[in-house]
């Protein structure tokens, strides 16, 4: 037996040695001829835990990066992180690979980052959804204006509210989300101010910065309850904040087929076309245009640590387009809304 | 017999129990006992390599070509790949060198990284690993290790944070104590209602896990909340007296848990092998029925073993936060619970097959980071690989037929005495 194993072993170490000969002696033709003309920008990014392809952050920053590589020329990499030790193993990894730009993303990573940034002064760094204060002169944190965006979405739903109630809930309550549901209820009264009506939010009150909340990202039987709770109470537009929480709830109103549904962070008529007859509208938070604007400040040399607010003004968050549910937006009121947004970025309207 | 058919946790068990019960007694020659796990890594890594060729893009371009070219590009890609795979893990010897001869403190700190850091990767493995083994030694299977590594963690942190003033040499055992105990009540539960109702420790480990789950994600969002942070999944940062020290400056990330984690396995096959109590726990875990007909408490070896496996995974958890994240946040694992099982099975629990288990694990992870960085070929490969390991080791009949490997004859014999709970 052990005589045959050896041979077997043998071979398979031969075969090995072989495989390793073949690579050496015929020069990789492809990378060599990538890496010629060289001093490309490295762009690399780090997931969180949510991996490359979460329909989300994480993949609206690689969309920001792999539009850079046909716009600017730049080269990019990604690592996924499937856990919170793999943060600094990942940013070693591509400090080693001697990255100009290390993007990250999202505020689990911030303490890992800011660590690296310390460490590493001559790296530049951006990480996404999170800022430091004070400012670390190597880092651009990218954060986003959400409430204008918000703004406009609880206008609009105050406008085409039958019941005259609006609802909205949200993941936990933290800043991130939060400042969705402020900028939707001023929406919602700027509306009542300008129409003298009386249209209802139902879920978030900004007086006392309560409301309700699902406590998860992930449970979507619960998002599907809480759009249930608020479409007995009356509303028949609701905008979960709680990222695949409201899936559940476009579920639950697709259900009912009475209410209709505002997606968050990415234009979900298009991520979720399934739900595309009962979307409204989304409240997005493009981080590929500020991840592309972070990009460019590199290639151009204008890198400055700091703060990258994404706005109305500069795309980083916007209203996404009624697509099929267009019908249902009167052309004034859609006028309405354009003029609110061209009102916001002038500074006539502010939101603080 | 015809109901323990159905039973897919006992049958498992019951192949695993065969298997040790053999090594134990005959000491046969150390490949005769290794060549079914090394044939798995071997035909893994070559499985791996065929599909890193046949997902690569620019290999079917090559083949486009002409079929010479598409070969050639394939041998380069896989050559490629698992370069990247070897530096990754074990570090590139010629830069080590360098390093050395130039005597630049950060170059060689990073050119020996990759080795060190492979064992950083291992640590919690091996404790995992060594949980599931203990429970499949004593005829449980644990499935929990995921939750009770979760509780673990969240024990060490808080004691790791909230307690201040007390000397490093105190603080430190006391919060990596604390994460066993954690881990160790986490396991207890299921010990306790499978000894005392019969509830199947299956179950009840499962349950357990989704319960850690969300009392760890609520305890983070709120009472043990990083003040400032505005209720984010994350902790605030342990002290400094309560961290496991790395052994050296950044990037290298090794630490004296790797340490603590063989001293504890050293100790978990000294209880197995050396104490009467372990003898006795195999006894039951072997045959129950005899142990029960021969006196042995087995109630009482039940709760210890769960609890003593769930205070291993317990430790898994506080390691990975003491001497790696120094705060605990969501996304603390990445399965670590999970891919346990994998390593009791491929290290047929025994303390010193699980520890060789772990590290194999931990390089690949640790590898594969390189790999993605070099050639783009996704970290997940390394999990294909991973998955095809652990087949041919949990099947070992495949193996022996790919390589004609006569099976033991000690095994038959085997099947017959050591049926788990069913000799009648």
């Amino acid at each position: 037996m052990t005589k045959k194993l050896f041979a077997i072993l043998s071979v398979l170490i031969v075969g090995s040695m072989l495989l390793g000969a073949c690579t050496t002696t015929t020069p990789t033709e492809p990378p060599v001829a990538s890496e010629e003309p060289a001093a490309k920008i490295k762009v690399c990014q780090i997931t969180d835990t949510g991996g490359i392809d979460d329909k989300s952050f994480n993949a609206t920053a690689w969309k920001g990066i792999t539009d850079a590589e046909d716009k600017l020329g730049i080269e990019g990499k990604y690592l996924e992180s499937k856990e919170v030790a793999d943060y600094e193993k990942n940013l070693n990894a591509f400090i080693e690979e001697k990255c100009d730009l290390i993007i990250t993303v999202g505020f689990l990573i911030g303490d890992a980052t800011k660590a690296a940034a310390e460490a590493n002064p001559d790296i530049k760094f951006s990480i996404v959804d999170y800022n430091y204060d004070p400012a670390i002169p190597n880092v651009v944190g990218q954060i986003f204006n959400t409430d204008e965006a918000a703004f406009l979405a609880g206008y609009l739903a105050a406008g085409v509210s039958k019941t005259g109630v609006v609802g909205t809930f949200g993941g936990l309550p933290i800043p991130t989300v939060t400042i969705f549901m402020d900028g939707f209820y001023k929406g919602v009264a700027k509306y009542n101010e300008v129409k003298g009506t009386e249209v209802k939010v139902l879920g978030w009150d900004p007086a006392t910065q309560t409301g309700l909340f699902s406590n998860s990202f992930d449970d979507q039987q619960k998002g599907s309850e809480l759009a249930k709770s608020l479409m007995d109470e009356g509303a028949d537009i609701i905008m979960p904040v709680a990222g695949p929480v409201g899936l559940g709830a476009a579920a639950a109103i697709k259900e009912r087929g009475n209410a209709y549904l505002i997606g968050v962070d990415s234009d979900w008529a298009l991520t979720s076309p399934e739900y595309a007859d009962i979307t409204l509208t989304s409240v997005m938070k493009l981080m590929d245009a500020t991840t592309m604007q972070v990009i460019q400040s590199v290639v151009d040399g204008t890198f400055v640590g700091g703060d990258v607010v994404g706005t109305l003004a500069n795309n980083g968050v916007a209203l996404a387009p009624f697509h099929e549910l267009e019908s249902l937006v009167p052309a004034e009121l859609a006028a309405e809304i354009e003029q609110l947004k061209a009102d916001i970025i002038a500074g006539t309207i502010t939101l603080k | 017999m015809s109901e323990q058919k159905n039973d897919l946790g006992q049958e498992i068990l019951k192949e695993i129990n065969q298997d040790q019960t053999t090594t134990e007694h005959v000491r046969k020659p150390f490949l005769g006992k290794a060549a079914i796990p090394l044939l798995a890594i071997v035909t893994g890594l070559i499985i791996g390599a065929l599909m890193i060729a046949v997902t690569s893009q620019s290999v079917y371009a090559a083949f486009g070509e002409s079929i010479g070219n598409g070969f050639a590009t394939a041998f380069s890609e896989i050559g490629t790949a698992y370069k990247a795979l070897f530096t990754g893990a074990i570090g590139d010897p010629i830069r080590m060198i360098n390093a050395v001869k130039l005597g630049d403190a950060k170059e060689i700190r990073q050119a020996f990284n990759p080795f060190l850091e492979s064992l950083v990767q291992s640590t919690p493995y091996i404790f995992a690993g060594l949980a599931v083994a203990l429970g499949f030694k004593s005829g449980l299977f644990n499935i929990g290790v995921e939750g009770q590594l979760f509780i673990g963690a969240a024990c060490a942190t808080f004691v790791g944070y909230s307690i201040t003033g007390l000397p490093a040499w105190i603080h430190m055992p006391l919060a990596f104590l604390a994460g066993a105990l954690g881990g160790a009540l986490w396991g207890f539960v299921p010990g306790f209602l499978k000894a005392k109702t019969g509830g199947h420790e299956v179950i009840n480990t499962i349950m357990m896990n989704w319960i850690a789950f969300r009392l760890t994600e609520w305890l983070l969002s709120g009472p043990m909340t990083r003040p400032g942070s505005g209720g984010m999944p994350i902790s605030p940062v342990i002290q400094k007296t309560a961290e496991i020290p790395q052994f050296f400056q950044s990037p290298i990330r090794f630490h004296l848990g790797f340490f603590i984690a063989l001293a504890v396995a050293y100790l978990i096959w000294w209880l197995l092998f050396k104490t009467t109590w372990g003898l006795n726990l195999r006894i039951v875990g072997t045959n129950p029925r005899a142990a029960r007909y021969a006196g042995l408490s087995t109630t009482k070896s039940i709760i210890l073993a769960m609890s003593l496996s769930g205070a291993l995974a317990g430790m898994a958890g506080a390691v990975q936060v003491l001497a790696v994240n120094r705060s605990m946040a969501l996304g603390l694992s990445s399965g670590y619970g999970f891919d346990s099982i994998a390593l009791a099975l491929i290290g047929n629990s025994h303390p010193v097959g699980v520890v060789l288990a772990s590290i194999l694990f931990g390089t690949l992870r640790n590898g594969a980071t390189r790999m993605m960085v070099v050639s783009s070929i996704p970290i997940d490969i390394v999990d294909v690989i991973q998955a095809i390991i652990l087949m041919f080791v949990a099947a070992p009949a495949i193996i022996r037929s790919i390589y004609h490997l006569r099976k033991p004859k000690q095994e038959e014999q085997q099947i017959f005495l050591s049926g788990w709970g069913g000799q009648s």
